[in-house]
């Protein structure tokens, strides 16, 4: 388990230093000299030149990368242009915001989808699972803004249970923020609850048809029992790998819920960084969304090793 | 009182009949074999006494367990009783743990499941039930897994599930049939050994005449869901009456008529010499050498033309690893292999004109092949090794010839491979490797996956086409009988090594090697009905 897990995370560093190397160079190759893209073709010559003076853009490129890689170890991400404040702090801000908005997603997705997937699986081609298997369908398939603002529609301006968007701060008190990050997060679970529905279905049915299932099946176990003991532990492996996918979605994907919801969250940052040519926040915030999914998966590799024995490789 | 009595059994499955008017029984302490070939519903019955049945299934009759009919009994009650008074060892040990439980907790999880003992109770009676079986402590700890096993031993794990409350009745559905001989012995044994001990009634569902033979009390023949023959084994050997009672019995002990090789004189065809075949094994330590296991340890043999060479051994012996040597699939840390005086590999690359004077038939009849090409495009495959192959109406003779050759009609072509039953898949196999005319024909395991009768007439087929077309083979297999039945000279391999070797009959009458007469002697044996 150790050597697995020690290997686990050599993948980790390494997909890292790629992904640092990768964003690094893509943006270097965008064309042309970045202070004279972040400032416009309007600009004045002195105004670049002062600009590149403060992106470090004079040193060699080697040199540059080192700044950036070793700043990123010590927490210090740059000054965003745009903004005029340093970009962790900028980070800092929102990622209270995406995380627990990913969080909430994700757990209420999984939340409902391992529930909808072992009862459609136990009861295969019933009225219930082929019912439940076309609801997750439509789930699939509704865009997840158009969900997202049929929700608003409902609960903030119809019902007036919640608000149609912002976010009042986590100083506003607890309460308050799990309030405006509700919506949201059902927006965002809903159609991933459907995937995943979907998959713990298939592959529960896939392990239902296993030798082990029968055997356990004589030994005396009711079909339940053999269900949850033997074959929702052999099912999950897939399933996991889905969520481990999902999460990175959900955090770094979030763009379009938090501009419908005008949520002060990591995607909303990107965005406007993009649009406002802020290239040193956009590389930054890539490089911790990259961080994040690495890190997600490589939980979710230790989480392979505690389910299935045969990973683990030999004590 | 018989332990166990089905009487007028008959079950349908969406209205198709499976079973009709099947009756037996079996007794306490005896065994009871049942015999048949796929589809004569040898299972269905088990799994009707199991009640472990597929949805859609009618069951009538009586089933009755020490006087109850199980076919009364609701699905809770059921649970009770299995694992309980009937316990049930199946035919693939590989796949019938499940992977992420310890052996231990898997044995244990029988006793708690019918609340008969405390959770450290059941975990000791666990150890024993292991013990019994043959996996002392020392070397199989409760905490190992399944994967961690190999076959018969895991065999071993699925039997101590079954026996941990001591039932009433065993069912033992093939449970030999995906082991070694050696293997399949001991298990056999155990079997036996378990049943005395505990009083128990065995149900023993084979397709092995030989391996009921040395077991069953009484036995029972099935032919497409209905009992043709049963009585006690030992009149019934003697005794048979039914006429498929005679022609499983036939074709079991079946010798092709061939004609021998030593007639033609000795003109080598496949040479191989010194080869060695090694893999290298996971890095243990981050900067230590990795390690190899050597599959195939300094073979050398040479088929002659015309010839039919056998080569048995046991899984791991590295048969199969020489086989892909053979075919250029793998490349040879040492040694040489020569077809017809030319080596096959030159260069890392397979020499496609002498590659195509080779062809194989494997043993899945299901498995090797594309299941959404035509037929006719199937046993075209091997074509790309010709410089230029046939096209148009050459093309359409080409196939209609081969598979005419292995009795097949021309208009098979046009079908795809799911509509042909087993036995016939291994034809158009054969007929694949025929079609562009190869010398040697190498035959892996190609007749193991085939119902007795089945595996009579293509073992026919082949000696008819080695006659025909003077084809040498190399026959590689596990099963002894077969072996014997159709070869000229025998290897036998052990650990990678070839440990014996020479004419067959010799070999088989006279074997020198310790594993050879191990191996024979393991192979369970029909009784002579002269």
């Amino acid at each position: 388990m150790l050597r697995y897990s020690l290997k686990r995370f050599l993948s980790l560093l390494i997909s890292l230093l790629v992904a640092s190397i990768v964003i690094f160079v893509v943006i270097e190759i965008v064309p042309g000299d970045p202070a004279t893209y972040m400032l416009g073709i309007n600009a004045q010559e002195d105004t670049i030149a002062a600009l590149r003076e403060e992106l470090g853009l004079n040193a060699s490129k080697l040199e540059r990368y080192w700044n950036w890689l070793s700043g990123m170890m010590v927490g210090d991400f740059g000054t965003s242009y745009t903004y005029r404040s340093p970009v962790n702090e900028l980070i800092g801000d929102r990622i209270w915001v995406s995380l627990p908005l990913a969080l909430i997603a994700l757990t209420l997705s999984t939340a409902i989808a391992f529930p909808i997937g072992i009862i459609a699986a136990s009861r295969r081609g019933s009225v219930t699972d082929m019912s439940v298997m076309g609801a997750t369908q439509l789930g699939v398939a509704i865009p997840n803004f158009w969900f997202a603002m049929i929700l608003v529609l409902i609960f903030a301006i119809n019902l007036r249970w919640f608000a149609s968007g912002g976010f009042p701060g986590w100083d506003e008190g607890v309460f308050a923020g799990l309030k405006a990050l509700t919506l949201p997060a059902i927006a965002l679970a809903l159609p991933q609850a459907s995937i995943l529905a979907r998959v713990m279905r298939t592959s529960l049915l896939d392990t239902l048809s296993e030798d082990f299932v029968r055997t356990a099946r004589a030994k005396g176990l009711s079909k339940a029992k053999a269900l949850r003991r033997h074959a929702l532990r052999n099912a999950l492996i897939p399933v996991l790998t889905i969520i481990g996918l999902q999460f990175s979605f959900m955090l770094a994907g979030a763009i379009i819920i938090e501009n419908v919801f005008y949520l002060p969250g990591l995607g909303r940052l990107i965005f406007q960084s993009i649009s406002q040519r802020d290239l040193i926040v956009v590389e930054s915030v890539v490089m911790l969304l990259v961080f994040a999914v690495v890190l997600v998966n490589f939980f979710v590799d230790l989480t392979y090793a505690l389910v299935d024995p045969r990973l683990r490789g030999r004590q | 009182m018989a332990l166990l009595s089905i009487e007028n059994l008959n079950l349908s499955i969406h209205g198709i009949d499976i079973l009709r008017d099947v009756s037996m029984s079996v007794e306490a302490g005896k065994v009871l074999g049942v015999i048949g070939e796929s589809g004569s519903g040898k299972s269905m019955t088990a799994n009707a006494v199991m009640q472990l049945l597929p949805n859609g299934t009618d069951c009538s009759g009586t089933i009755l367990l020490e006087g109850q009919n199980l076919l009364d009994l609701h699905e809770g009650q059921m649970n009770r009783l299995r694992g309980k008074d009937i316990g049930m060892v199946f035919q693939e040990p590989m796949t019938a743990l499940n992977p992420v439980k310890t052996i231990g907790a898997q044995v244990a999880e029988t006793l708690l499941i019918h609340k008969a003992a405390s959770k450290p109770e059941a975990l000791r009676i666990a150890r024993e039930t292991l013990n019994r079986v043959g996996l002392p402590e020392d070397r199989f700890p409760m905490s190992r897994y399944p994967h961690e096993l190999s076959g018969g031993q895991r065999q071993r794990v699925v039997i101590a599930m079954a026996i941990a409350l001591k039932p009433k009745l065993l069912i033992a559905d093939e449970p030999t049939t995906a082991l070694d001989v050696t293997t399949q012995a001991q298990i056999l044994r155990l079997l036996k050994r378990l049943i005395q001990e505990d009083d128990m009634g065995l149900i023993l569902i084979t397709h092995d005449l030989a391996v009921v033979s040395d077991m069953a009390d009484d036995m029972v023949i099935m032919q497409n869901g209905v009992v043709v023959e049963q009585g006690p084994a030992a009149t019934l050997y003697r005794d048979m009456q039914h006429p498929y009672t005679k022609a499983l019995f036939e074709a079991s002990s079946h010798i092709p008529d061939r004609d021998y090789a030593d007639e033609r004189g000795a003109d080598p065809l496949l040479e191989v010499r010194n080869v060695i075949r090694d893999y290298t094994l996971p890095r243990t330590k981050l900067f230590a050498a990795p390690g190899y296991f050597r599959a195939v340890n300094d073979v050398s043999f040479v088929i002659n033309r015309g010839e039919s060479l056998g080569l048995v051994g046991e899984s791991g012996c590295g048969k199969s690893t020489l086989t892909r040597a053979l075919l250029g699939l793998e490349p040879v840390q040492s040694g040489d292999i020569l077809f017809d005086g030319d080596p096959v590999v030159k260069n890392g690359l397979v020499v496609p004109d002498i590659r195509r004077k080779m062809q194989v038939v494997f043993q899945d009849p299901y498995g090797s092949f594309n299941p959404r090409h035509k037929v006719s495009r199937l046993i075209t495959e091997p074509y790309h090794l010709l410089p230029s192959s046939p096209t148009g109406a050459d093309r359409d003779r080409a196939i209609a010839e081969a598979l005419e050759s292995v009795d097949m009609p021309a208009s098979a072509a046009e079908k795809y491979i799911h509509e042909f039953s087993g036995g016939q898949r291994q034809r158009i196999a054969i007929a694949r490797a025929l079609i562009i005319r190869p010398e040697l024909i190498i035959l892996d395991e190609a007749v193991s996956a085939l119902d007795v009768s089945v595996r009579a007439q293509v073992l026919d087929l082949l000696s008819d086409l080695s006659d025909r077309f003077g084809l040498t083979y190399l026959f590689i297999s596990h099963d002894l009988s077969v072996v014997r039945a159709i070869t000229d000279r025998v290897l036998v391999m052990k650990s990678g090594k070839v440990v014996e070797r020479g004419a067959t009959e010799d070999v088989f009458e006279n074997p020198q090697h310790a594993y050879t007469k191990t191996l024979i002697d393991a192979a369970p044996q029909l009784p002579d009905v002269a």
